[in-house]
């Protein structure tokens, strides 16, 4: 096989998507659908990895990875599970009030960790069955699908979610009651509050979206108007599914911007950071970035070159703020594709170019900090991470053919979510 | 090793030259006068700057004190807490000093009975500013005892009764109580107690993670105690910006801080001799053994036995004294000012009203409380100071902002100092150069958030700002620069 960086840019971002669409399979229980959160040995399913799988089987459909037969019966297997696991309030269920447990066992469903209740995770397993619900179109098990998708859409309480509150809590547990931690600022919510706010059963206030964008910070930040925040997925989460090009809510009107011109803005931040490289981070340039939420070395007594290297494991890092130890993640450059294909691809080919090892059987790894070196080698995240992987497949078809943006922009709910939360323009007037 | 401290650890004059000047031994109160113009009860910053002002106005002045003259801000305040700091910065230095080039055989020790007999001295010498000698000399009255109000026009100290044409109550706040069950029966030091202790805890632990409680676990920490640092909620600070709060997060995991968020003690208690403290963090629940507590969870109002309400004075006993936004309380005589009755608990503050209710009360001002521009800083490393408003409070109001940044990492004297954490921020009326508020994160955040008091008191906005020289290289120049990049063409 070619190495991947003597291929041309189409053939590279095939083998790269085809590649991280694999992991759905290799990592999938196929009698329930559920995925692995890594590839680790013992992971549990994360379910927002389970939204991503979802909505990369049309995606395998279309690119001639999966027969439509298998999308369908892995689908339908997938949304089965859901509608019949476990719902109550009992510390072991799959989920409550129609939400779900952020991991659970891969076998039986069952919470594992005492983990939370996640609204964010379920609204991305949720957007991955919108996505299976829009998608498959024909009779039997695809009205099937469609049916379950809409049922278990339907069944969650968002209204319950609120409670009471001005903005929603990020979880709910059954030993505590919600979590007191809201959201605060901008960040990867956005398709949280779209979808609760389009439920046509127990939806979100209207309120709500508006209260949230009250706590965003728009800034100049190295030289650029941006609506602020630190890690890069929280720009791309959102837009994986959701086409924000040209449409804007009353924050964004007033700001002559919209979240897609936004994300782009942040990408040049995040480059100009690197560039800069402040903190004299080895292998930082304006083509090597991706400071996310990712695994990292966690590692808390280092000190090289005079400074202080303290590392740490899986967190958000962000920019310009930090937190920010030398690790990027690997898939975040490509991951960027929708929003300038040109620096998403150099800054990608540098990296295969000059760390290798970065990209495994084609697929990327969750971190890499080539500061904290070993053997003369950068420190290199084990295995993979399933929700990297989703995350490069759907952005990588949106930047090639638009293709989950056009699957959800049919979607009544995404649209009704949309117009709640005060968007209007570009195709929502269409 | 034996250790010959510079500073002589068996010296207790600073102790005694302290109490010489904010509590003398042999002090008794002066023969009332028969009537004053003002009656201040209470001579903390509040209560002295009032009784500066008056003074100046030519009026005749009682300023009654039950403990010791300075208040919170001197005694077990603003000016020990930051004497520690002081000092752990300076270890702190010494142990990085490798990262400048410098050369230090072994990790530097601590001799926590000089560091805290150099906090005696430094507080001793700044006592000298509010001595009872001084006030004398200015033709202050001084009473100490517990005061009372015996009546809407007389106040009760010891056996004195003191007739006033206006009274100030200035009586200042103290650490809330504890209501963590066992804490009590174990002990446990507030920011009135824990300067005085001799010995530096091997393992402390701080329940709440609000500005003091932040400072001292750094101090500490970097003193050589090992801190483990409690606060019930996500964040620490949970009244600053989230990018400040992280980065403190950030600074105090990197200094060794032991940080546990989200968590809270549910009980405390003695097992094997070892003190325990109970704490659940959601719903996991763990045990810490401690050495020592400091409980920082808030102040409250000192108001026992004022009798405010003899003096038909309404009062709440959480929120303090209710006062007007000229500060003058439900009894058109007598006014209130510091830590008593306003929600920021600010020396500056205190200082500030207390002055403002003077010369609202005598020289016919009508200065609003909710006018000030109200500066404040957390004493971390880094620093994190704010001025005016925030995003949410101008949102809230209906204002819409924009934000400009200045990261220190891209200011050339932090660079130089090797002090590159932090940020300017400067927030505005969108689509204009007004300055609404600034949140400063950087070494001496303190120093660079008076320049934006000032600019904001004096309305200058980000046109000018960007045209004022300021001195280069330096900290405060990340100000101007970020007046500059609101100046340039987008």
């Amino acid at each position: 096989m070619l190495a991947l960086t003597t291929l041309p840019d189409d053939a590279l971002i095939d083998r790269l998507q085809h590649a991280a669409f694999a992991y759905f399979i290799e990592y999938a229980n196929a009698e329930n659908g559920l995925v692995a959160d890594t590839s680790r040995e013992g992971s549990p399913c994360s379910i927002a990895v389970v939204g991503f799988a979802l909505s990369c089987y049309p995606v395998a459909i279309a690119n001639g990875w999966i027969t439509r037969a298998f999308a369908v019966s892995r689908t339908l297997a997938t949304l089965r599970f859901f509608w019949n696991s476990a719902q109550s309030d009992r510390p072991d269920a799959t989920g409550y009030m129609g939400f779900y447990y952020h991991f659970i066992d891969m076998t039986t469903g069952r919470r594992v960790w005492q983990c939370e209740l996640s609204l964010i995770d379920t609204t991305l397993l949720l957007a991955g069955m919108l996505t299976a619900g829009c998608y498959f179109d024909g009779a039997g098990d695809e009205a099937e699908i469609r049916s379950l998708a809409d049922a278990l859409y339907r069944r969650v309480d968002w209204d319950w979610a609120q409670n009471g509150g001005k903005t929603v809590a990020q979880g709910w547990k059954p030993e505590c009651g919600f979590l007191h931690y809201g959201w605060e600022g901008y960040n990867e919510a956005t398709v949280l509050y779209v979808l609760g706010l389009g439920s046509p059963t127990h939806p979100l206030s209207d309120a709500g979206f508006t209260n949230w964008t009250f706590t965003y910070q728009w800034e100049n930040l190295l030289s650029r108007d941006v609506l602020y925040s630190g890690p890069l997925f929280t720009h791309l989460f959102s837009q994986a599914w959701l086409d924000f090009r040209g449409i804007q809510d009353c924050f964004m009107r007033e700001k002559a911007s919209d979240y897609f011109k936004n994300t782009q803005d942040t990408i040049t931040v995040h480059r100009d950071y690197a560039a800069r490289n402040p903190r004299g981070f080895a292998g930082y340039s304006r083509n090597f970035w991706g400071i996310t939420a990712g695994d990292g070395p966690a590692d808390h007594e280092i000190r090289q070159d005079l400074r202080d290297r303290r590392c740490f494991g899986y967190m958000a890092r962000g920019v310009p703020y930090g937190p920010d130890d030398g690790t990027i993640a690997p898939w975040a450059m490509l991951a960027t594709l929708p929003f300038g294909s040109e620096q998403a691809l150099e800054g990608t080919r540098h990296l295969l170019r000059t760390y290798p090892e970065v990209c495994r059987q084609d697929r990327f790894c969750s971190g890499f900090n080539p500061t904290l070196t070993k053997h003369g080698a950068g420190w290199l995240s084990d295995g993979w991470y399933g929700l990297d992987q989703g995350l490069l497949v759907m952005m990588i078809e949106n930047y090639r053919t638009g293709m989950i943006w056009s699957i959800l922009r049919k979607c009544p709910y995404v649209r009704t979510g949309l117009e709640r939360a005060g968007f209007d323009g570009g195709w929502l007037s269409s | 090793m034996t250790i010959t401290p510079l500073v002589d650890k068996s010296d207790d004059s600073a102790r005694r030259e302290l109490l010489d000047r904010v509590r003398p031994a042999n002090w008794e109160n002066p023969a009332p006068k028969p009537v004053y113009d003002l009656v201040i009860v209470g001579a903390g910053p509040a209560g002295l700057a009032a009784a500066e002002s008056a003074i100046a106005l030519g009026l005749s002045v009682a300023l009654l004190e039950r403990y010791r003259l300075g208040g919170n801000s001197l005694n077990a305040g603003s000016i020990p807490s930051k004497a520690m700091i002081g000092t752990a910065r300076v270890v702190t230095g010494v142990r990085d000093a490798r990262d400048f080039g410098g050369f230090v055989r072994a990790k530097p020790l601590v001799d926590f009975a000089a560091v805290m007999t150099r906090m005696r001295r430094v507080r001793a010498r700044i006592a000298e500013y509010c001595s009872v000698d001084r006030l004398h000399a200015a033709g202050v009255d001084v009473f100490f005892g517990d005061a009372r109000f015996a009546g809407v026009k007389v106040i009760a100290v010891g056996d004195s009764r003191l007739a006033f044409k206006k009274a100030l109550i200035a009586t200042g706040a103290r650490p809330c109580p504890c209501d963590i069950p066992g804490l009590e029966r174990i002990g446990y030091q507030t920011s009135e107690t824990i300067f005085d202790i001799e010995t530096l805890p091997a393992r402390l632990a701080i329940i709440g993670g609000g500005p003091l409680g932040c400072e001292m676990a750094q101090a500490f920490c970097r003193l050589g105690a090992h801190v483990i640092l409690l606060q019930n909620d996500p964040k620490f600070l949970p009244r600053e910006e989230r990018d400040a709060a992280e980065l403190l997060s950030l600074a105090l995991s990197r200094d060794g801080v032991e940080t546990r968020l989200n968590t809270t003690v549910t009980g405390a208690r003695m097992a094997g001799g070892v003190r325990l403290l109970d704490t659940v963090n959601n719903e996991v629940r763990t045990s810490v053994e401690v050495d020592e507590v400091l409980l920082s969870v808030g102040r409250i109002p000192n108001m026992e036995g004022l009798c405010v309400e003899a003096a038909r004075v309404r009062a709440d006993p959480a929120q303090g004294i209710k006062v007007d936004d000229f500060l003058r309380t439900s009894n058109r005589d007598i006014y209130a000012a510091g830590d008593v009755c306003m929600t920021h608990k600010f020396t500056n503050v205190a200082e500030t009203s207390g002055r403002m209710a003077v010369r609202n009360a005598f020289a016919g001002r009508r200065r609003r409380q909710s006018h000030l521009t109200i500066p404040w800083c957390t004493f971390c490393d880094p620093e994190i100071a704010h001025v005016g408003m925030y995003i949410w409070e101008a949102k809230e109001r209906g204002i819409s902002v924009n934000t400009v940044t200045i990261m220190m990492q891209d200011n050339d004297r932090a660079i130089v100092d090797g002090q590159d954490d932090g940020f300017v921020k400067l927030h505005l009326k969108a689509g204009t150069g007004v300055i609404l508020g600034a949140t400063i994160v950087a070494s001496r955040a303190s120093e660079m958030i008076n320049e934006m008091s000032v600019v904001m008191s004096a309305g200058i906005g980000m046109r000018d700002l960007a045209n004022v020289l300021h001195i280069y290289p330096a900290q405060s120049d990340a100000i101007r620069q970020a007046a500059l990049a609101w100046a340039r063409p987008k």
